[in-house]
């Protein structure tokens, strides 16, 4: 298996969106920033678990949907107040494709 | 005895060197000006605001009539000189009159420039250089119809914008690829394009005009490509020149314009020569600064002080257009001695770029954000090393030293010439000093008297820091809490501007109202999307994107990441068919749990995201439509029997409920509505603690509202009490209008009713009969896109993308 994995399009995932791509170890929330940045997180707030995908990006973070933590894209870490940091995956934009790092895509769950 | 000097022009450069003349030396000169407009001095750089309606004639004089007499000036209005005879020292007018001097000043101005087409002498063609051009285009404005501006640089755009403010349909041509190409570069120009397209003035750039059309009066405009626009009026406003024919006849030194030296004297050492009509140094200047830059070394020299000297002025140019920020300076050509720092934030639609050479700013442009303007220019004119500044330069002011300030000190910092409103033009020094001399305390008083923040409102932020800079403790802010971090305005004046500025998108409202973030936050988005959406319910579309979760997929989000479903019944009711469609779905679809809500309807939770379209497709079939158990919106109308089945029941409350829920489900609303209606006052249906509640009654419906029964347990209040069906259904839509316009985004109505008082919208819901049916209509108009079921649109295919899953490596492993 090569180290990166092909996990679809980078127009398959619209502008302050996400899709989730579901993997062994839980799904994983592959987000676009409106920069066109992207940025992949393992689909659970550290707060509750609430799916990160469904929430509202905006600049470079996210808001989860439960109860609003807002996460950071880039690190997964919670911002302001709140502590906790969302499982980081590996991601790389090659032409119009996102790979995603094979070891973190296939692993299994902790 | 006094020497006599004779002025030649009653423009603003005459105006100011004589100003200076007479500080310096008040009694060295008898003063005889001519003027070839019939009236005294005024501010010509404020005629775009007389023309858009921002300010009137008398706002922008400079010179009354009493100045003329307080100087012992004698004034000829509307007498135009023809003739300097240098050998006899007279000039003398067109009329005959006459003036002997010792010195004399020619202040002629500049001359538009007229393209040599066919048409041009058409009456309707006007130019744009004096009050008689504003008053000609404002009387042609009043008729409405179509203008043509000929020429996009600074004065032409603000005709144009001008034109369009008194109601014209608008149409700029320019003959080069992009706007005000000689003060912009072509990311500048596009970005100005772009804004003036989005207020609705038409922009054609390469676009070379071949001859003005009509017969008596003009009637259109035709383009070398063939294209033919029509018009009622084109202002031509494609440049200016040195008007120097006089002192040309006169046998002076010209070129371009007037020749002068240093000191400002022409090739005759008795006459003078100020502001457009002169060249210096090869240069000739259309802007007021270095105008009033030789106006000074005139005056000096006028009272005998040889030593002073005029050497160039670096321009700097500001656009005048209320909205529009822009400004640039210097020189900004591309060489390869030349380095560039540039800032760009594409979302707000801000361009900054400065222009280095040898570590000293040669020319700057600013795009959106021109705050720092006043900065980058005072360092460019001083020509200071910058490389100590260099890595934050382009952040401005505030962020020298690489630290950003808080923002009161970068306010303190600033000049008292700095300008905190661009779109009056007022700096901090004049709010400061208005504030001290007239006691001022409330930013509505400072809005009044400086016009500082009255007119964009975008600059309120910083009007209140100057304010608190200048009052200390004496200042209290406005108590108006902002939306979130991402803007310094409330919910109210956000609405109020969106309605006001027509503004029709989440970027433009970011971009006009200087939101502080490139795209929001989870606060503001859902909030400005309601808005909009409210606002502009035919035009405006939906973003997604910016929607809670449960708005944007039309199902609730439970603790575990699956969803809740709940299909409509109307009024609570429902049948076999119904309930046999609502089984299957859960048995096929392995729905865990079937719940009976609070608001007369079954909840189905734990449906898996990607299964939501086939359950939904399944209740379609049966007749079920979406139930908006997870929307900012209308959900339930809960009722009772009624007089159908119950002895108690005084009107058919199910029957009344099913209309009103079938007229009004659908409608987005600031925050959840839940209403109910009861047959008799026992209240079967609890209609006192929902959002709307009706009462029936023997002699009609009692219309009750602002109840709730969640977080905060509330009875509701008496609105007004109506005979029919009908007029209650009228009521209760134009409440709920009135809440949707005004109530802040996920202000229950109960507390919109606590914060505007129910007196007040009884006002306008019950007595005002025109205003009800305004606010009525309102409604129906924006039902008519609320009303498509947003369940059978993604069992079509509408946002797919939002349910299935990009990849699924799950079953990779299982093949391991």
């Amino acid at each position: 298996m090569s180290d990166w994995i092909d996990v679809g399009a980078v127009d398959d995932v619209p502008v302050l969106g996400s899709r989730v791509v579901q993997a062994p170890g839980g799904d994983i929330a592959v987000f676009k920033a409106a920069d066109g940045t992207f940025f992949a997180l393992r689909d659970r707030c550290p707060h509750k678990g609430g799916p990160l995908s469904q929430g509202i990006v905006h600049g470079h973070s996210v808001t989860c949907p439960l109860h609003n933590w807002v996460i950071s894209l880039k690190s997964g870490e919670a911002q302001g107040a709140d502590q906790g940091c969302a499982h980081k995956i590996p991601l790389r934009i090659n032409g119009a494709r996102i790979l995603l790092a094979a070891s973190a895509l296939m692993a299994k769950a902790a | 005895m006094p020497k006599k000097l004779v002025v030649i022009g009653n423009g603003m450069a005459a105006g100011r060197a004589l100003e200076e003349l007479f500080e310096h030396a008040p009694d060295a000169y008898e003063v005889t000006i001519f003027g070839a407009e019939p009236r005294v001095n005024y501010n010509r750089i404020m005629l775009s605001p007389v023309l858009s309606g921002e300010k009137a004639y008398e706002d922008i004089l400079i010179h009354d009539d009493a100045w003329y007499e307080a100087n012992g000036v004698t004034l000829h209005r509307g007498k135009q000189v023809v003739q300097i005879d240098r050998d006899a020292k007279c000039v003398r007018a067109a009329d005959g009159t006459a003036a002997d001097y010792d010195q004399l000043l020619i202040a002629t101005g500049s001359l538009p420039f007229i393209i040599p087409i066919p048409g041009v002498s058409l009456p309707g063609v006007v130019t744009y250089r004096d009050l008689d051009d504003v008053n000609a285009m404002l009387a042609a404005a009043q008729k409405g119809g179509r203008a043509v501006v000929i020429g996009g640089g600074l004065l032409g755009l603000e005709a144009a914008a001008g034109l369009k403010a008194q109601g014209m349909d608008v149409t700029v041509l320019h003959l080069m690829p992009t706007l005000m190409e000689r003060q912009l570069d072509p990311s500048a120009g596009y970005l100005l394009q772009r804004a003036m397209e989005e207020r609705g003035i038409a922009v054609r750039c390469k676009a070379n005009t071949h001859a003005i059309l009509g017969e008596t009066h003009v009637t259109g405009v035709k383009l070398d490509d063939g294209t033919e626009l029509p018009a009622d009026i084109v202002v031509m406003a494609v440049g200016i020149r040195p008007n120097a024919v006089l002192a040309k006849e006169a046998g002076l030194e010209t070129n371009r314009g007037v020749l002068v030296g240093d000191d400002m004297r022409t090739s005759d050492p008795d006459v003078f020569a100020v502001g457009e009509c002169v060249e210096h140094r090869g240069t000739c200047y259309g802007l007021v600064a270095p105008l009033y830059e030789m106006a000074k070394v005139v005056a000096a020299q006028l009272a005998d002080d040889v030593t002073a000297a005029y050497t160039g002025s670096v321009t700097a140019t500001k656009l005048k257009v209320t909205g529009i920020d822009l400004f640039s300076a210097g020189d900004f050509s591309e060489a390869n001695d030349r380095q560039d720092i540039v800032l760009r934030d594409v979302a707000r639609g801000i361009y900054k770029r400065i222009v280095l050479k040898d570590n000293r700013i040669v020319g700057t442009v600013l795009y959106g954000e021109t705050a720092d303007g006043s900065w980058f220019f005072d360092l460019l004119r001083k020509e200071s090393d910058v490389s100590e500044l260099r890595d934050t330069l382009i952040f401005g002011q505030s962020y020298v030293g690489g630290v950003p300030l808080d923002p009161m000190a970068a306010v303190a910092a600033l000049p008292d010439d700095a300008e905190i409103c661009g779109c009056n033009g007022v700096c901090k020094g004049k709010i400061v000093q208005t504030i001290t001399d007239k006691g001022l305390s409330t930013l509505a008083d400072v809005r009044a008297h400086t016009k500082a923040s009255a007119s964009c409102g975008t600059c309120t932020g910083l009007v209140e820091q100057v304010m608190a800079l200048t009052l200390g403790d004496k200042f209290s802010r406005a108590a108006t809490e902002p939306m979130c971090g991402c803007t310094d305005l409330g919910h109210d004046e956000v609405r109020r501007l969106i309605h006001a500025a027509g503004l029709k998108s989440i970027p433009a409202v970011m971009q006009e109202l200087g939101w502080k973030t490139s795209c929001g936050c989870a606060k503001c988005r859902p909030a400005l999307n309601y808005y909009l959406l409210c606002d502009w319910p035919e035009e405006y579309e939906d973003d997604g994107r910016s929607r809670y979760i449960n708005e944007r997929v039309h199902a609730n989000i439970q603790k575990d990441g699956t969803y809740s479903v709940v299909p409509r019944m109307w009024g609570g009711l429902t049948n076999p068919r119904e309930l046999r469609a609502i089984a299957d779905v859960a048995e096929k679809y392995g729905i865990p749990t079937v719940k009976v809500t609070g608001g007369q309807r079954i909840d189905l939770l734990g449906v898996r995201k990607e299964d939501l379209p086939a359950v939904w497709a399944d209740l379609n079939d049966a007749g079920m439509v979406s139930g908006h158990a997870y929307a900012k919106g209308l959900r339930t109308v809960k009722t009772c029997v009624g007089r159908d089945w119950c002895r108690f029941g005084t009107q058919d409350s199910t029957g009344l409920g099913v209309k009103i829920e079938k007229f009004m489900w659908g409608s987005w609303t600031p925050a959840k509505v839940k209403m109910g209606v009861s047959g008799c006052p026992r209240n079967c249906a609890e209609a006192t603690c929902k959002d709307v509640g009706v009462i029936c009654v023997d002699s009609g419906f009692e219309i009750h509202f602002a109840g709730a029964a969640g977080l905060h347990i509330k009875g509701t209040q008496l609105l007004c009490k109506v005979a029919g069906e009908d007029e209650c259904i009228e009521v209760i839509a134009a409440l709920t209008q009135l809440y949707r316009e005004q109530g802040h985004y996920l202000e229950r109505m109960y507390k919109w009713a606590d914060r505007v008082g129910v007196d007040a919208i009884r006002m306008i819901v019950v007595d005002d009969r025109e205003k009800r049916r305004a606010l009525f209509e309102r409604f129906e108009i924006s039902q008519k896109k609320a009303q498509i079921d947003p369940w059978a649109e993604r069992v079509a295919g509408h946002d797919a993308h939002e349910f299935n899953p990009m990849a699924n490596f799950t079953l990779a492993e299982a093949a391991e």
